[in-house]
């Protein structure tokens, strides 16, 4: 009885708390409530929550799950506001739960558009809020606000041209009074955008182009008309450094994916991390990983945002403002988020597309290593070295924690290909050298490619340890101040893992992969871990 | 991104360009998704719209592979061919059974062995049924035959009873481990993780372990089948593969 009353008083206070930007701001002052798809703006995932410990973690127990109603892949993470869990059943249902007990207080169907061609997956991978409203954007490209009090929609904007291949697939990001999205669509030859929308009214305020129009600075990457079907998606959320007012976006992979002969180039800014002014949406800078693509290397992870002495090309150690950025590429970059200017790159997998890099940060190539007709063996392969799901960076134990595909190689193969509005706009394919069937059993080994948690130095790009699954991930990972890891696998487990170590501590079998991040909350003291698993959600916390 | 689900890059698929060939994999994947999305209409065989056999490689309004999967993906504007929400790969995998459809109906022709003789062969100087299946009759550690000639060549076959570490699928490795208590056991690989192992062992028995108890776990490098190159002669293989061609699975009442 005690605790229904407690969770009523709970529920009663999120009637009457909003949510604030600068509560997102400072999302760490209140760390019982997951507020942004990362846990913070800065996109570390790391929460200050200690309850559980690498102690007491063996105590942890199933406190509830919700089944969805749906068999799409169930890669949201959730937002927890005030002991009210939000998320989003795929494709683009939302959701909300008494986070303590798994119970539906409302649902919210949104009907996408027949005319909807998500590439990959009918999914979406969260939401965002602000004041008393959530923000969602649909697999038919819409932008959509909804009630977070009684699931009512509020507006519902048209982001882009679904017939034409326009998803949106991420968590937006809220900043100050804004919302931005960007859209999803490579395969289909889009051209990308990222875009803010007023959060009251759903008007588009700015516009930035991952792929630059005629006149502007980068158009020149692009061969002939190439630049109209460039591709340039956005497939997850972006960061924000409250202090410079720049957003940070990773940009996906150019179009046709496997085939550059359409656009010769750099084609700018696939591949890239662009920094826009987050009230205006231009420009400051960019940094390009995968000059020319033709490996679907996508920058489709979120920047993490750090800040730690670093030493100078002097030798003098100041401290910086960094990003960490672990690509697809199968390089760990660290860049100063001020001026983009890159500090180090390291493969954190077996990478042999590139070998170092010139003067000004730009990957040297090595001959022969593009797709062809026959097929080239490219390490990393298609699904890179990581992928969508999340990082996490500890600032207590200093490391970085990436969720690895390891000895993992496609062979590409090049073919032509025309542009048709809203037909894929592939150029090829990637094959694996090792034909497993579609099954639900791993017959795998460690030489064609596994799963990992690797532990990184970033100040050095060196691996500290290493947690290794037989099957490959699509799991992100949470790390929390009392130095625990939180993930999980295509094996189904979810488990907990001493950050700065690598043991195990604790494990679960959820009877489905995970491929979400999982995420942590806390509500009358005690602290729960929720993490989505084949078509369900599970919620645990320490026995009591 | 292409942030394709697991099974759609690893089944790896070859499919716009036919020089690629199609992999076993390939071509299984391909049978079940024709069998649920094609045979509707087209038939098991590919030959039951009337003036439209699609199961012998000559193809009214396309040639190449890629024509062919446009065609699926797409479909035939006017006519009462639908368009398929499959990607290309799974697109590319339903030409990839087309063109084996179209190979095993030439092959069935070409075939010189003598299936009968091919029998007694494999139930007897063989010693298959050791550790094959057919038909309800034999060992279930290796692959079941009972269909073999609906999902493989002849060439295919020939050399896998030649040379059987030539291709192995993963669904059919071997691992090899050793337990606490110092017993070996060696058997086909059904699943493992992190932390466990599952596989089928020469005694029929479905077993489950812990890695962490094991003192030793290995893949097998070669196939347990061994080569019947020395041990048949050429017209006893001929027979013996007359006769796996002629095993097309088990006929539903």
């Amino acid at each position: 009885m005690t605790t229904r009353v407690f969770l009523l008083a709970a529920v009663a206070g999120s009637l009457w708390a909003q949510v604030s930007f600068d509560r997102i701001l400072h999302a760490d002052r209140e760390p019982q409530n997951w507020l942004t798809y990362s846990g913070s703006v800065r996109g570390e995932r790391h929460s200050l929550l200690t309850q559980i410990t690498p102690e007491n973690v063996k105590n942890l127990e199933l406190q509830w799950i919700y089944q969805a109603r749906s068999l799409e892949k169930f890669e949201a993470t959730a937002l927890v506001v005030d002991g009210v869990m939000y998320t989003v059943q795929a494709p683009n249902d939302v959701i909300a739960l008494d986070a303590a007990t798994g119970r539906i207080f409302w649902t919210y169907s949104y009907t996408p558009s027949p005319q909807a061609r998500p590439c990959c997956g009918r999914i979406n991978r969260g939401l965002a809020i602000l004041g008393d409203t959530l923000f969602m954007g649909t697999i038919d490209a819409h932008l959509v606000a909804i009630d977070a009090k009684n699931g009512q929609p509020l507006w519902d904007t048209t982001v882009a041209k679904a017939e034409s291949g326009y998803a949106l697939a991420h968590a937006p990001l809220v900043v100050k009074d804004k919302v931005i999205v960007g859209t999803a669509g490579g395969e289909y030859g889009i051209r990308g955008f990222i875009a803010a929308y007023d959060a009251r009214t759903g008007k588009e305020v700015w516009r930035f182009y991952t792929i630059p129009g005629p006149g502007e600075p980068g158009h020149e990457t692009w061969g002939g008309n190439s630049w109209q079907h460039g591709g340039g998606s956005i497939w997850v959320t972006g960061s924000y450094d409250p202090e410079l007012n720049l957003t940070y976006w990773g940009v996906g992979n150019p179009g046709p994916d496997w085939n550059g002969d359409p656009r010769p180039g750099d084609n700018l800014y696939t591949d890239s991390v662009v920094a826009l002014d987050a009230d205006t949406g231009k420009l400051k800078w960019y940094y390009q990983f995968s000059p020319h693509d033709e490996f679907d290397y996508d920058s489709v992870q979120v920047p993490v945002l750090a800040d730690m002495e670093w030493q100078g090309k002097d030798g003098r150690r100041t401290p910086r403002k960094l990003m960490f950025f672990a690509n697809r590429n199968g390089i760990f970059y660290a860049l100063d988020r001020a001026t983009g200017e890159f500090l180090m790159g390291k493969p954190f997998v077996t990478v042999n597309w590139m070998d170092g890099f010139d003067a000004k940060g730009k990957p040297i190539r090595i001959a022969g290593k593009v797709p062809t007709t026959e097929g080239t063996l490219i390490y990393p392969g298609n699904q890179g070295g990581t992928n969508w799901y999340n990082p996490s960076y500890s600032p207590r134990t200093g490391l970085f924690y990436i969720p690895t595909w390891a000895n993992y190689s496609s062979i590409y193969i090049k073919a032509p290909e025309e542009f048709k509005e809203g037909q894929r706009y592939g150029g090829g394919f990637p094959k694996s050298p090792i034909p497993f069937g579609r099954t639900t059993q791993n017959f795998r080994k460690e030489d064609e490619g596994y799963g990992a948690v690797r532990a990184i130095d970033p100040r050095t790009g060196e691996r500290k340890w290493e947690f290794k699954m037989t099957d490959v991930t699509d799991a992100g990972i949470l790390t929390t101040a009392s130095d625990l890891l939180f993930s999980g696998g295509r094996e189904g487990y979810f488990y907990a893992l001493d950050a700065r170590t690598g043991a195990v501590l604790w494990k679960a079998n959820l009877g489905g992969a995970v491929a979400s991040g999982p995420m942590t909350y806390s509500i009358g003291g005690r602290q729960y871990v929720a993490v989505a698993a084949g078509n369900a959600l599970f919620s645990f916390a320490l026995r009591q | 991104m292409r942030a394709v689900t697991g099974f759609v890059l690893l089944f790896g698929v070859s499919a716009l360009l036919a020089q690629h060939g199609y992999s076993p994999t390939e071509v299984d994947e391909g049978r079940k998704l024709f069998l649920a999305n094609c045979a509707v209409c087209h038939g098991p065989a590919g030959a039951s719209v009337p003036g439209t056999d699609i199961g012998h490689g000559k193809f009214r309004r396309a040639s190449a592979d890629s024509d062919l999967i446009q065609i699926i993906r797409n479909g035939i504007p006017g006519t009462a061919m639908p368009p398929h929400s499959l990607s290309e790969f799974q697109a590319g995998s339903i030409v990839g059974y087309l063109r084996f459809l179209a190979d095993s109906a030439s092959d069935a022709a070409s075939s010189r062995g003598n299936p009968a003789r091919g029998e007694a062969i494999f139930r007897g100087k063989g010693a298959c049924l050791s550790c094959h299946r057919v038909k309800g009759v034999g060992s279930r550690l290796g692959p079941d035959l009972s269909d073999i000639g609906a999902r493989r060549r002849i060439a295919e076959l020939e050399r896998s009873l030649a040379d059987p570490d030539s291709e192995i699928l993963p669904q059919n490795r071997f691992v090899r481990l050793v337990t606490a208590d110092g017993s070996a056991i060696t058997g086909r690989l059904l699943n493992q993780d992190a932390f466990t192992v599952q596989l089928f062992d020469p005694q029929e028995r479905l077993l489950s372990f812990s890695k962490a108890g094991l003192r030793e776990f290995a893949f097998l490098d070669k196939s347990p089948m061994p080569s019947y190159k020395d041990k048949l002669s050429a017209q006893e293989l001929e027979d013996l593969v007359s006769y796996l061609v002629s095993l097309k699975g088990i006929e539903k009442p």
